[in-house]
């Protein structure tokens, strides 16, 4: 029997990611780059991470990126039979809650991390993080492997209480500083506004984005 | 790990090896918290989802960092020494003269560091899976003035004006980025490196104790200290 696993010329498809959400209040805003990666071919420089489970609802998609895209659509699916049975706009903690039942039954198969926000009546605006099966609601989360660069950085810049365009901000310049350091990090950055009239999405190409101090350019 | 207190409050730290990812602090009854697996500590089987790094067994965990400004360099650490999840000394003193203006920032294993810079490098590239980040070398003399030298794992040297390393490090690129602007004056640059290192320590759990600095200039070698109950404070942490 040959070996059907990985061989010379394919690799698994990682969405090696800078992927966060902040809380407002009224909605959320939620951020990500957009590099897909083989090992170090970059196979697609434009992928919207932000993947939409119902009107007011997003997952951000990290790790393995099959496992993720797929996870976005069946919690799509559950989403939709769900809001038919209640017979209206199903809750964000309900989506969080399928995402973690899902990640922590299938822990040793999947490789993915879903970030979950969105807006609903009850609530408001809601940000959960789903790593590894837990379910926790924070004021802000950011995963992926280029979230480790710059955990510093929000842990310094985060303020309760931020405006809409405080928090896009933030989540802007929260990516561009990752996908300066991470090399799985990169493209565009995508964005997307959820609030209770709009659900406003956006796309901010590399000129675009803030620029930092980069030590490297300087000549010793 | 987690830890039920008297008022019905679980407050828990998740740490993912030695990486806190965040603290859960919750109220309610114990049938609703309780809603992730218990076994979270262990992290081998994601190993794409995150740097290698997060995985290896490397007991180097620190937080060093230097940052010149015109007339000297700041320089500082954490304070903690570990072996496997015991703090041996959590007040070490990692930053080493080798000479009187110049100075070493240990990190980790790289224990020799009566070495000069060069020396150094060779050993570096001698145990270079031992070693994460390596040592910033930073001081003054009279003809270039303050000077940070970097010497990554592998033995390259490059001259930065500021430079960050131990494992704690990887947390605060973003911060630093972000932060450092050419021309801060002395003090500027104390604060500068004690916020760094601080949010660096919250994170890191091979990082902790006090923040030991160090500010060299032509004059003299100024060392300071804070304690943990003095540490910048920041909202999320």
């Amino acid at each position: 029997m040959e070996d059907c696993g990985e061989h010379e010329g394919t690799s698994e498809l990682k969405l090696g990611t800078t992927i966060i959400a902040v809380e407002f209040d009224g909605g959320v805003v939620m951020g990500s780059d957009s590099r897909v990666s083989a090992k170090e071919a970059v196979v697609n420089r434009v992928m919207n991470k932000l993947s939409q489970v119902h009107d007011k609802i997003y997952c951000a998609l990290s790790g393995s990126a099959a496992d993720a895209q797929t996870m976005a659509e069946i919690i799509n699916y559950h989403l939709d039979v769900h809001s038919i049975e209640v017979g209206e706009d199903p809750l964000v903690h309900s989506a969080a809650t399928l995402v973690k039942n899902m990640s922590y039954k299938y822990k040793e198969e999947l490789s993915a991390h879903l970030i979950v926000g969105g807006w609903d009546r009850k609530a408001g605006g809601q940000v959960y993080a789903t790593l590894n099966g837990i379910l926790t609601r924070q004021p802000f989360a950011v995963g992926g492997s280029g979230s480790f660069y710059i955990y510093g950085y929000v842990d310094a810049e985060y303020k309760a209480d931020m405006s809409r365009e405080e928090c896009q901000e933030f989540v802007i310049n929260s990516l561009s500083l990752a996908m300066g350091r991470d090399g799985s990090s990169g493209g565009v950055a995508y964005l997307v506004t959820i609030d209770s009239e709009t659900v406003e999405e956006k796309c901010i190409l590399p000129a675009e984005l803030p620029t930092f101090y980069d030590p490297d350019t300087i000549e010793s | 790990d987690g830890e039920v207190i008297y008022d019905g409050r679980i407050n828990c730290r998740l740490q993912l090896g030695s990486f806190r990812l965040c603290d859960v602090s919750q109220s309610g009854n114990m049938a609703a918290m309780m809603q992730f697996p218990s076994n979270v500590s262990t992290f081998n089987n994601y190993n794409d989802l995150y740097p290698d790094w997060t995985q290896r067994e490397v007991s180097t965990g620190t937080t060093i960092m230097a940052v010149e400004f015109d007339g000297g360099v700041v320089i500082g650490a954490d304070s903690r020494t570990t072996t496997g999840a015991y703090i041996a000394n959590r007040v070490t003193d990692k930053l080493t003269p080798i000479h009187d203006r110049i100075f070493c920032c240990r990190s980790g294993s790289a224990a020799d560091t009566q070495a000069i810079a060069d020396v150094v490098t060779y050993q570096l590239g001698f145990h270079r899976e031992e070693l994460m980040a390596g040592i910033i070398v930073a001081g003054w003399d009279r003809r270039r003035g303050g000077q940070v030298y970097t010497v990554p794992v592998g033995g390259m040297m490059s001259r930065q004006p500021v430079s960050v390393g131990g494992s704690g490090s990887s947390y605060i690129y973003g911060y630093v980025d972000s932060n450092f602007k050419e021309g801060m004056n002395r003090e500027e640059c104390v604060n500068f490196t004690a916020s760094a290192v601080s949010l660096a320590m919250e994170r890191d759990g091979s990082s902790g104790g006090v923040i030991r600095l160090a500010v060299i200039s032509e004059g003299s070698v100024e060392r300071r200290v804070i304690l943990g109950n003095q540490l910048p404070k920041f909202s999320t942490v």
